[in-house]
């Protein structure tokens, strides 16, 4: 019950059931987690493992079945202030219509702050991403990895306590995505933000996280959460080439081949 | 790059070729016409420099002007005023759909005997029937519009929590902006059939008026100056509006040109 106490995140007994008049379809049966401040866990499970539906319910996008979504001890029913989340589709997560630089302080305009901290937040958060002098450029202009960076600075400049990816690098280059992943290490680290981030690759679930959840194929429940023990000083290079990173791919593999093939762990 | 750009000088050539044949087939066609309905176009041109640049001219031009501006303007506000929440609910849509269906499928000249009787003969008569034409484009391209934003988008403007006027001025206006210029450039050719219908039916002014006038007086050769005053028009209004559209749409045409050459 310690834990509880530094818990940012709890997700409790979620179900979530889609219905309309002539089906329903259970997406997610039973998931219950708890996030610490300041962790960084990933979320790994099949295609069609309800991982989006999931982050949608955490994001309060979505109102869950059954079940409760607790953040700092609130329960969530509307998207919560303390939270930012970065779409998978980069190329619609950003207003086409809108610089990088109005993209970005967007969602600043709501939160009360003045002109002048607006103005550094958003330099700050394009810088924390690398971009520079794209200010005034259309997201549009800019390449797939580049569109997504401004969409993490966009997230990074509104200051959340919990910081939400749903496979944001699964449409962009492998180089590119190593890169991002790189980014998200360094932003976490520097910005002690508790990410909690989904994704279909095993190696990048074992890259980034310091636990990684593994979701069973739908209706999901969670077959096993598994501690990362790898050094918290990570390289693309090193890292990846540990023998126990090859342990934790294996072992999260083999957990994975189980839920496709519909293994459930017993209730 | 890509294909080289032809040359500005050979784009001109090519967009004025064939009008530049037609214009010169009418003429030399027309010279020694001896046909009372068909006079020569050189008699036309005179007859349309004495007539359209006179200041009594100016008396027919300028009220047909302002009533298509004020007429269209409105239809134009209004069509996306209404469009907007109607695009949004789709309960106000089931509610309004059939009306909207029945009252778009109205001709709208079939409307100036009834907008006589409590609008009277004056502009405020020509301005409805130019809205009651016009507003139909704009309203069920801006329904369009609304409905298909992006639903990514849309999750964004939720999971920020950007309230109801940002969300307004920065999402679904924008995001349904080219949808909502797809109508109103329906809705300008719409306008000004509108304005001279209108003007024909009961009017002390304006181009359909001063058409209807010359036709009745046998005025051969300023009735088809007339003519071709108001295809001069339509050109303009048309160069002005697309002006006006590539201001306001630069970004929608950046995304397309880009999404082209993935």
């Amino acid at each position: 019950m310690i834990r509880a106490a530094s818990a940012m995140l709890e997700v409790k007994h979620l179900r979530k059931v889609y219905a309309d008049s002539s089906r329903t379809v259970e997406a997610i049966r039973d998931v219950s987690f708890t996030v610490g401040q300041g962790e960084l866990v990933c979320i790994v499970g099949p295609s069609g493992a309800g991982k989006t539906t999931l982050l949608k319910c955490v994001a309060g996008l979505l109102a869950p079945s059954s079940g409760e979504i607790i953040l700092e001890g609130q329960t969530v029913v509307e998207p919560p202030p303390a939270m930012a989340v970065v779409f998978q589709e980069y190329g619609r997560s950003l207003f086409p219509w809108m610089t990088v630089h109005d993209n970005v302080a967007l969602p600043l305009k709501h939160k009360k702050i003045d002109a002048g901290r607006r103005e550094e937040l958003v330099r700050d958060a394009l810088a924390a991403v690398d971009l520079k002098g794209v200010e005034n450029a259309y997201p549009w202009q800019l390449s797939g990895g580049m569109q997504q960076r401004v969409a993490i600075a966009r997230a990074v400049a509104y200051e959340p306590h919990v910081l939400l990816m749903d496979e944001p690098f699964a449409a962009v280059d492998a180089q590119t995505r190593a890169d991002l992943e790189d980014l998200i290490r360094v932003l976490w680290a520097r910005l002690r933000v508790t990410v909690l981030f989904v994704t279909h690759d095993i190696d990048e679930s074992v890259y980034l996280g310091q636990r990684v959840l593994v979701m069973s194929h739908a209706p999901t429940v969670i077959m096993e959460d598994v501690a990362i023990d790898l050094p918290g000083e990570r390289t693309q290079l090193e890292t990846r080439s540990m023998a126990r990173f090859g342990e934790l791919r294996k072992h999260i593999y083999s957990k994975i081949q189980l839920a496709k093939q519909g293994w459930r762990p017993p209730a | 790059m890509k294909t080289a750009v032809p040359a500005l000088p050979r784009r001109i050539a090519a967009t004025l070729a064939l009008p530049v044949a037609l214009i010169a087939t009418w003429w030399f066609t027309s010279a020694h016409s001896q046909n009372f309905y068909f006079p020569p176009l050189r008699t036309i041109v005179e007859t349309f420099g004495k007539l359209w640049f006179s200041s009594q001219a100016m008396q027919n031009v300028v009220p047909s002007l302002v009533r298509f501006s004020v007429g269209y303007l409105a239809a134009a506000v209004l069509g996306i005023a209404i469009g907007i929440p109607v695009g949004t609910s789709r309960n106000l849509r089931n509610v309004l759909e059939p009306v909207l269906e029945f009252l778009r499928a109205v001709p709208p000249p079939v409307l100036v005997p009834v907008l006589i009787l409590f609008a009277g003969l004056g502009n405020e008569m020509k301005a409805l029937v130019i809205v009651s034409g016009c507003i139909w484009p704009v309203l069920l391209n801006t329904v369009a519009g609304v409905r298909a934003l992006d639903e990514v988008l849309a999750e964004v403007v939720r999971s920020y929590r950007i309230g109801p006027f940002t969300r307004f001025w920065h999402f679904i206006l924008p995001g349904a902006s080219p949808q909502i210029f797809t109508g109103l450039r329906q809705s300008l050719s719409i306008g000004l059939i509108l304005m001279v219908i209108s003007e024909m039916f009961a009017a002390s002014d304006g181009i359909g008026f001063a058409l209807v006038q010359y036709q009745r007086s046998f005025a051969i050769p300023e009735m088809w100056s007339g003519i071709i005053l108001l295809g001069i028009i339509g050109i303009v209004l048309s160069l002005i509006f697309r002006a006006f559209e590539a201001w306001i749409l630069g970004w929608y045409h950046g995304l397309r040109q880009s999404q082209r050459a993935n």
